[in-house]
């Protein structure tokens, strides 16, 4: 059945969570009054409704709230708004000319033909399949996400004797969250030296629950045919290669995998958009414009976030830019490359289309380091700097150029700016 | 975001903390030594809900000794839905002074989801 009501808003939004709302909002603020958001969930919200710890909004609200609390100012405030929003409503196809193939069971398949169109789909959870963990495949082997949804959702409680993999922040959470729930977590292992997480989390998730973080560990194998029966691990080597006889048995009942997020790009690739492998997620200007006209990307799709409070700011900056596109029309400029400099991983924006505006920047470095100052380069000459007594992989930096500076910039070396960097180097320099 | 911390103390009691990057920092850490406090965040079972489960949160911080008498006191709740954002679950919980609440709205729904409560 296909529908035979074709819509064609003056924008589409692509999810429904943090990115998707901040955008269709800052969109709607900034003049469009015809705009659908689709998603593929029974209810807005994305990731947040899951989330139900505490953490979220210390710098959009100044206050700390739960995944639910957030979301819920940003769903309060969409309905006081025009915008369509198609719940239960999975897209499966995106085009280089941005229309929209979707499906729900109320109107069967639905095409969208939208002026511009926001990316928002956030990213999935990497798999055992994906870090290569052998054995044979029974139940109880589950992603934290997936994990957190049965838990806080679902109702449900994928097992009873624990064994986490990863350290990120969702690893650490679950293993809480566990806990709290009545399950036994045996233990967090982690194969880099380092933690993933935020050292709030290891306090509060693990070191208040006197459950043990193994770093330079991993699981080698998964025992069990109908159900995992238990987990071999390992110390690994500095190449990260399993140490053979320090491998020991534990006894368990699920593997909790928290092994990294991958930004959600099939729609992107089906629409020609040009991705960055390290990110992994489009390639992006200063107003979160892709590669192709009109379509624009914001939040987890663009790159994995550690704050949502910057995923909001990021889709506003998407709406906005989606806004101005529909009413304005836009003409971009030869692009302006930005480069990672020494000890930056990546930055987004990856391109400046209009240097005729102030910047925001959002990167990580490549390993930790005590004592750095992080700074913009407009061509060879340094803009703002910022201090920081310590930088590490799992906290996102963010740094700006103003429009006065880079014209300040291009003054003192007499000519255009044609290349920005983002370095982080030693303190002493 | 986070930064490192360092705390004297002479006989039980704080004497300084250096390296805040803010105020929250010294706060923060003369609590965690002497009566350290978290907030607790859990799911309660709701009956006619949209979803099985509500998530709650303390208010505020409560001391960290009473997490898991908290949780277990919560999960005896039942609730009806529809449930508003905000909504006291449960007031003064344990004695803390602190009222545990409703994170979010959460409307009535007749076909209910999978899931248990």
């Amino acid at each position: 059945m296909i529908s035979k009501k074709k819509r064609t808003p003056q924008l589409a939004v692509i999810g429904g969570g943090p990115a998707g709302l901040g955008a269709a909002l800052a969109a709607s603020k900034a003049g469009l009054d015809d705009i659908v958001m689709i998603e593929r969930d029974i209810e807005l919200g994305g990731i947040l409704p899951q989330c139900i710890h505490d953490g979220f909004g210390s710098k959009v609200f100044k206050e700390v709230l739960t995944g639910p609390q957030y979301a819920q100012r940003y769903i309060d405030e969409i309905s006081r708004t025009n915008v369509e929003v198609l719940l239960n409503t999975m897209v499966l196809e995106l085009a280089g000319n941005r229309t929209i193939t979707a499906v729900n069971s109320a109107e069967g398949m639905i095409t969208i033909e939208p002026k511009a169109v926001v990316l928002a789909m956030g990213c999935r959870e990497r798999s055992r399949h994906q870090v290569f963990i052998p054995g044979y495949r029974p139940a109880g082997v589950i992603t934290a996400g997936a994990a957190q949804r049965d838990i806080n959702i679902e109702g449900l409680m994928p097992g009873r004797k624990i064994v986490i993999l990863g350290s990120g922040d969702i690893g650490l959470i679950m293993a809480r969250r566990f806990t709290l729930e009545g399950a036994q977590v045996e233990g967090v292992y982690e194969i880099m030296d380092h933690p993933g997480g935020l050292p709030r989390n290891i306090v509060q998730c693990c070191y208040d629950y006197d459950i043990p973080l193994l770093l330079s560990h991993t699981v080698t194998f998964i025992h069990g045919k109908k159900r995992v029966e238990g987990v071999t691990v390992a110390h690994v080597d500095a190449d990260l290669k399993a140490v053979k006889d320090t491998e020991r048995f534990i006894d368990c009942d699920t593997l909790v995998l928290s092994v990294g997020l991958i930004p959600e790009n099939e729609l992107s690739k089906h629409a020609g958009v040009t991705l960055d492998p390290v990110t992994a997620g489009p390639i992006v200007d200063e107003r979160m414009e892709t590669t192709v006209d009109g379509i624009f990307a914001c939040g987890n799709v663009v790159n994995v976030f550690d704050l949502v409070d910057y995923v909001t700011r990021t889709s506003e900056v998407a709406g906005r830019g989606a806004a101005e596109f529909v009413l304005q029309g836009r003409k971009r400029e030869a692009p302006v490359k930005v480069l990672p400099g020494r000890n930056v991983k990546y930055v987004v924006p990856q391109f400046v289309s209009d240097l005729g505006r102030d910047i925001d920047f959002y990167f990580r470095v490549e390993h930790p380091e005590r004592a750095v100052t992080a700074r913009v380069l407009a061509g060879t000459t340094p803009l703002k700097s910022k201090k920081h007594k310590m930088v590490h992989p799992p906290e996102m930096l963010t740094a700006s150029a103003t429009v006065a500076d880079i014209a300040e910039a291009a003054k003192a070396e007499g000519r255009k700016v044609d290349s920005l960097m983002v370095e982080v180097v030693d303190s002493g320099k | 975001m986070s930064c490192a911390l360092e705390l004297t103390e002479e006989d039980g009691e704080v004497k300084g903390v250096t390296g805040a990057q803010c105020k929250v920092g010294e706060k923060y850490a003369a609590e965690e030594f002497s009566d350290p406090r978290r907030v607790v965040t859990t799911t309660v079972p709701v009956r006619h809900g949209l979803l099985p489960l509500l998530p709650v949160r303390t208010t505020t911080s409560i001391p960290r000794r009473l997490i898991l008498d908290v949780t277990r006191r919560l999960a005896e709740v039942v609730l009806e839905a529809p449930v508003s954002n905000g909504q006291v679950i449960v007031p003064d919980i344990m004695g803390t002074g602190v009222d545990v609440i409703a994170s979010r709205d959460l409307e009535k729904h007749d076909d209910r989801r999978q899931g248990q409560a």
